[in-house]
């Protein structure tokens, strides 16, 4: 029911871990659904994202589009990675079933938690 | 990579028994006769569908006229349920049943209720149990029919069926019970539990899916439940499965031939798998230690996702079963595991093994080499777990 991207993501998730000095961090979900992801974000002072970890308990779509979506905001600016959409992540694993596109709403909803969570600790960043 | 995938979902369904498939064939192919047919060729399959049934009703210790092949369990459970509770409804509308059923019989009664009649879902224990006393506490002067399962198929908990089964019958009320999952795995005997109704489902015990049966006892008041021919003395309409019903009536022979000998052998190597996976940190067993399946292990692994689990045990050659949300297909994790009590959190971790006579010690030293490293995996990623241990440093 997974495709292969799926299957590769969760298989070998890329950005497993945690960053004990991160600029920002984003916890999203709850438990009693199943799905909590974690994300950690470095980020320069150009405001861009050098590094990026997470951390998700959830099924294998939960995992598969944690990984994507670190995969897919590292090295962008702050300003890019809160323009990405559950469908780009979706997209990027060649299409989720459709029970499972909570997961990279989830995903999305991670990243823009870690930026948030980033320009409360930096009120002086300015995204534009 | 291990090639020889290794099955553990015997509770799902099994694989059909090569001496099971080999008596099948012919009634494909050469005995294919229509039972109902006048003619040599459809005696000939008269002849086989009725030594059939003799067969499995020696094992069950029924009559050969007291048992009716169906499709599967899942009908058996239907018919039973909505027969009694159309044909008695002058007597009374009210039904008793437990919360932890299979849906075939949940389902039917939450239809049911839609029809008007009213439900009891008996609560059970922790451990999955029924209690005897809530049964016979929930009987009304309306009570019709009470159906509790012989063993949960999630968990593996085996019920007070003939303690039920004595209340049901103190008090005139028809008592109906899900085999499905007991029939191989412990002694099923129609008499000695004093059900007036069984189900059971071929490829539940290495038969054919597709083909079940329902023992129902002689003088039971019960509608018929598929309209049409008159098959299975006209209460069950449609040209009869011979193939499959020779199926099942060899593989319930096969499945209780030497049972005690064979439901050691399984729990050894069940116990084996429950003892070292509890052993591991965070991990519960669900369901009773000791009144359970020979063939179940149900765990809980703390701060993990089902899914996720199944899947790496997937990617490992290992088919598993969860009862996570995930793979129920709804929002909400197992009713079982919630029933018994346990939080979503920890519902969404379980993990079922379910063995058979075909498993080896080798398998489940594979499934024991492999498991803990991958909780371990997926643990390190998990969030829950991460804080869980930050907040007990």
């Amino acid at each position: 029911m997974y495709s292969e991207k799926v299957m590769d993501h969760f298989s070998n998730p890329r950005n497993v871990g945690e960053i004990p000095d991160a600029d920002g961090v984003g916890t999203v979900g709850n438990a009693k659904c199943g799905d909590i992801m974690r994300m950690y974000l470095k980020v320069d002072e150009n405001g861009v994202i050098t590094d990026v970890k997470f951390k998700t308990f959830g099924c294998g779509a939960a995992i598969a589009t944690s990984s994507m979506a670190t995969e897919m905001v590292k090295g962008k600016t702050l300003k890019e990675a809160l323009k990405l959409t559950n469908a780009a992540v979706a997209e990027a694993l060649d299409g989720l079933p459709p029970v499972k596109m909570h997961c990279s709403l989830l995903a999305e909803e991670a990243v823009k938690a870690a930026v948030e969570d980033y320009m409360k600790k930096h009120p002086e960043a300015v995204i534009d | 990579m291990n090639l020889d995938r290794i099955y553990m979902d015997n509770a799902a369904t099994t694989a059909v028994s090569p001496i099971v498939l080999e008596k099948m064939l012919p009634y494909f192919t050469e005995i294919y006769g229509n039972a109902s047919s006048i003619h040599g060729t459809g005696r000939e399959a008269r002849k086989a569908l009725e030594d059939a049934r003799r067969r499995v009703a020696a094992v069950l210790n029924c009559k050969p006229n007291e048992l009716y092949f169906t499709s599967g369990g899942s009908e058996s459970d239907n018919w039973a349920i909505k027969g009694i509770a159309f044909a008695n409804r002058k007597r009374g509308n009210h039904i008793i049943t437990s919360s932890i059923e299979h849906h075939a019989v949940l389902h039917t009664c939450q239809w049911l209720e839609k029809q008007g009649f009213t439900v009891t879902y008996l609560p059970v224990d922790e451990f999955g149990r029924v209690s005897v006393k809530d049964v016979e506490a929930a009987i009304t002067d309306q009570t019709i029919l009470i159906s509790v399962m012989a063993a949960n198929n999630e968990i593996g908990t085996l019920q007070p069926i003939r303690e039920i089964a004595k209340v049901a019958k103190q008090h005139k009320v028809y008592f109906h019970t899900d085999a499905v999952q007991a029939i191989g795995a412990i002694p099923i005997d129609v008499q000695e539990i004093g059900c007036d109704m069984l189900s059971l489902s071929g490829h539940k015990f290495h038969g054919p899916k597709g083909v079940g049966a329902l023992y129902i006892r002689q003088g039971t008041r019960i509608d018929p439940f598929m309209h049409g021919g008159a098959q299975e003395r006209g209460k069950r309409a449609t040209t009869e499965n011979i193939p499959g019903i020779i199926g099942l009536a060899t593989a319930i022979e096969l499945a209780t031939e030497n049972l005690e000998e064979k439901s050691a052998r399984i729990s050894s190597m069940r116990d084996q798998l429950i003892d070292q996976l509890t052993a591991l940190p965070y991990v519960r067993l669900n369901g009773h230690r000791t009144e359970r399946l020979p063939n179940n292990v149900n765990i809980s692994v703390r701060f993990v996702e089902g899914e996720a689990l199944l899947l790496r045990l997937d990617l490992a050659g290992i088919a598993a079963s969860s009862g996570s949300a995930c793979t129920s297909g709804s929002l909400d994790p197992s009713h079982v595991l919630l029933a018994i009590g346990l939080p979503h959190e920890i519902a969404h971790g379980s993990l079922r093994l379910s063995l058979s006579d075909t498993t080896k010690q080798e398998d489940i030293d594979y499934v024991l080499s492999v498991l803990p490293g991958i909780i371990d995996d997926l643990r390190a990623m998990s969030p829950l777990y991460h804080d869980f241990m930050e907040a007990n440093k």
